[in-house]
């Protein structure tokens, strides 16, 4: 069996007993005060060249995402493009982080972004349900890093954590982690929203880590609740616990639901006041969205001449 | 205690919160500001929400979004709406007959007949939803085996800055000629007599206008005019209201997105109407359509 986790974790990993007892003994969660202390982070305002800043930060740690059964080549070297230069008309704008594709759109993405820093993340082990076999689920990943995948984000098995074989789960996430190997970086999809309870998603977010995530994410966006302010601070105070206990830093990723510039200013106020400046960056967090894009500009155009701008001077996506 | 004696002592007056409409609801100012409206004796009257240039902002988003129900609905099914407005204003005519009396120094019986002209000003509109074609549409003779035709199409998103003196009959009758013909309104009511225009709102939602077709938005014309007038997504102004300082003013911030503006013209409400303010915020599509082959002996038909 393979085992990531740090040597402090090392015993909790020893048996399906032992990962049980040491999930379950994680502190609970307050559920009130986890969504007051969220609810209260977003009511900062942040202003003029705050907001400058902000902006441009939350631009640079978009996944530009496309996961439509529809997706084309065409769509996807759009997409490209608009990740290099999300604003033709403004060069200043900075490039988005990565572009996120099923594993069949690795190769042309990658073609289409060759010369350029934006990477390409793929999302792979049969998401977004994760119901495949675990075989399946590897040749998936193996797919995507062979064309070149620089990020693959992977789907836990939610029906194995839910039933309680944690040490299933976290024995796929270190399969998919070995199978990335130092190729790809790898991000763990929990889909908070099918987790029920915070408390869950605490667990989930330490099994993650344990597995080997260098990134935790919320959800697929394929689900009616996706990233919340609230399950986003546990993963935060997660990614915080963590790196304190292991000394090992993980990022963390938000998506789906998040639209609007004030929504994505939200989440960087809770990131900054979680886990401090060291995850501000876009190696550490990172926003999978693709509508919110398209929002960011419209206001950074508004910064920059002061009237307020239209969908009419975006691309439609 | 006696039955009689609690009825006949004075009943604690209900002030009526006016409050602005955007979207199909009616929310307070984001601002949280108010300011004063008294009548034509500066009498008080109510508190109204002081709209900033964020309240202006969330209507024009809001009547972005209505704007492809609204100008994708048939003419008829428009025009049955705006009757329907008539008939929801005509059930509470009384109440604004003293809005408007209030607002303008009218005896009852004149505001009684403003009021009128303004129900009878939907009516005549709401008949014009599925004529204005025919009348500023048709088809057009080309060199070629096509028909040729033309047909107007909404502008999209109207900011309208509504008369300052006449607060109804001058309010509606700049409301109506936009959304008619499918654009969506963002209006900003009378400074000093806002009372009717935010009475309207409430008529609106209740007439099976979908939400945010017309927004309104009470306060200074001179704070929020400028933003909208240079704002990207909205494509028409109606300058009905501003004064010529301000016209031009907004006119000149209009250019940028190249809006459609209509100046300030004479402002007798009364009078008919005409189709030039449903027409200035209309533009003309054209499409060729081929005639299909045509036979040996001419035409195939």
């Amino acid at each position: 069996m393979p085992t990531n986790a740090p040597a402090a974790l090392a015993d909790a990993t020893a048996s399906d007993a032992a990962l049980r007892r040491f999930l379950h003994g994680l502190p609970g969660i307050d559920p009130v005060g986890l969504e007051a202390r969220a609810a209260s982070l977003g009511t900062r305002s942040i202003k003029t060249t705050a907001k400058a800043y902000a902006i441009d930060l939350a631009i640079s740690m978009i996944d530009l995402t496309t996961l439509e059964g529809a997706d084309t080549p065409g769509k996807v070297r759009a997409l490209a493009a608009k990740a290099v230069h999300p604003d033709p008309l403004d060069r200043t704008t900075p490039a988005t982080a990565a572009v996120c594709v099923y594993p069949d759109m690795v190769a042309t993405a990658k073609e289409a972004l060759k010369g350029s820093d934006v990477k390409v993340a793929s999302v792979a082990t049969a998401f977004p349900a994760g119901r495949a076999a675990l075989p399946v689920k590897l040749a998936d990943v193996r797919d995507a890093v062979a064309a070149g995948a620089d990020e693959i984000d992977m789907v836990i098995d939610r029906g194995a954590f839910l039933a309680g074989h944690y040490l299933k789960v976290y024995e796929e996430i270190a399969a998919v982690k070995a199978e990335c190997g130092d190729k790809a970086r790898l991000k763990v999809i929990f889909e908070t929203g099918e987790l029920s309870t915070y408390d869950n998603i605490r667990r989930a977010s330490w099994l993650g880590m344990m597995g080997g995530a260098d990134f935790i994410k919320t959800s697929t966006g394929k689900v009616a609740v996706n990233a919340t302010p609230p399950n986003t601070l546990v993963l935060l105070e997660a990614v915080r616990d963590y790196r304190a206990q292991t000394g090992v830093q993980v990022g963390v990723k938000p998506a789906g639901g998040i639209r609007s510039t004030k929504d994505a200013i939200k989440f960087l106020v809770l990131v900054n006041e979680t886990v401090g400046e060291d995850w501000l960056d876009n190696h550490w967090f990172r926003f999978g969205a693709s509508s919110l894009l398209n929002d960011l500009l419209m206001q950074r155009q508004k910064l920059a001449t002061g009237r307020y701008s239209g969908p009419d001077y975006v691309t439609v996506d | 205690m006696s039955e009689t004696s609690s009825s006949s002592s004075t009943r604690l007056s209900v002030f009526k919160t006016y409050k602005l409409y955007v979207g199909g609801k009616f929310p307070r100012s984001e601002s949280g500001r108010v300011y004063e409206v008294s009548d034509s004796k500066g009498k008080w009257l109510a508190n109204a929400p002081l709209s900033s240039r964020k309240d202006a902002r969330d209507a024009v988003v809001a009547a972005r979004k209505a704007f492809g129900g609204w100008s994708g609905a048939t003419a008829y099914n428009r025009g049955q709406i705006l009757y329907r407005v008539a008939e929801m204003l005509e059930g509470r005519r009384e109440q604004f007959v003293r809005e408007v009396a209030d607002a303008e120094g009218l005896s009852k019986s004149k505001a009684g007949a403003v009021v009128d002209a303004a129900i009878d000003r939907w009516v005549w509109y709401a008949g014009w939803t599925d004529k204005i074609a025919q009348i500023v549409g048709g088809a057009n003779p080309v060199a070629g085996p096509y028909f040729n035709l033309s047909t107007p199409e909404p502008t999209g998103v109207v900011t309208v800055v509504a008369p300052q003196e006449s607060s109804f009959l001058g309010l509606v009758s700049v409301i109506a000629p936009v959304i008619a013909t499918g654009n969506t309104a963002v209006v900003i009511a009378s400074e000093k007599a806002p009372l009717p225009a935010l009475s309207l709102g409430e008529v609106l939602a209740t007439s099976d206008l979908p939400g945010g077709v017309v927004n309104i938005l009470s306060g200074k014309a001179a704070e929020m005019g400028p933003h909208l007038a240079a704002h990207q997504d909205v494509n028409a102004i109606d300058l009905a209201g501003a004064d010529s300082v301000l016209a031009t003013e907004l006119e000149i911030a209009a250019a940028d997105n190249l809006k459609r503006v209509l100046r300030p013209g004479a402002a007798d409400w009364s009078a008919d109407p005409g189709t030039h303010r449903m027409t200035a915020f209309l533009e003309t599509k054209t499409v060729w359509h081929p005639t299909g082959s045509l036979g040996a002996s001419g035409s195939a038909y």
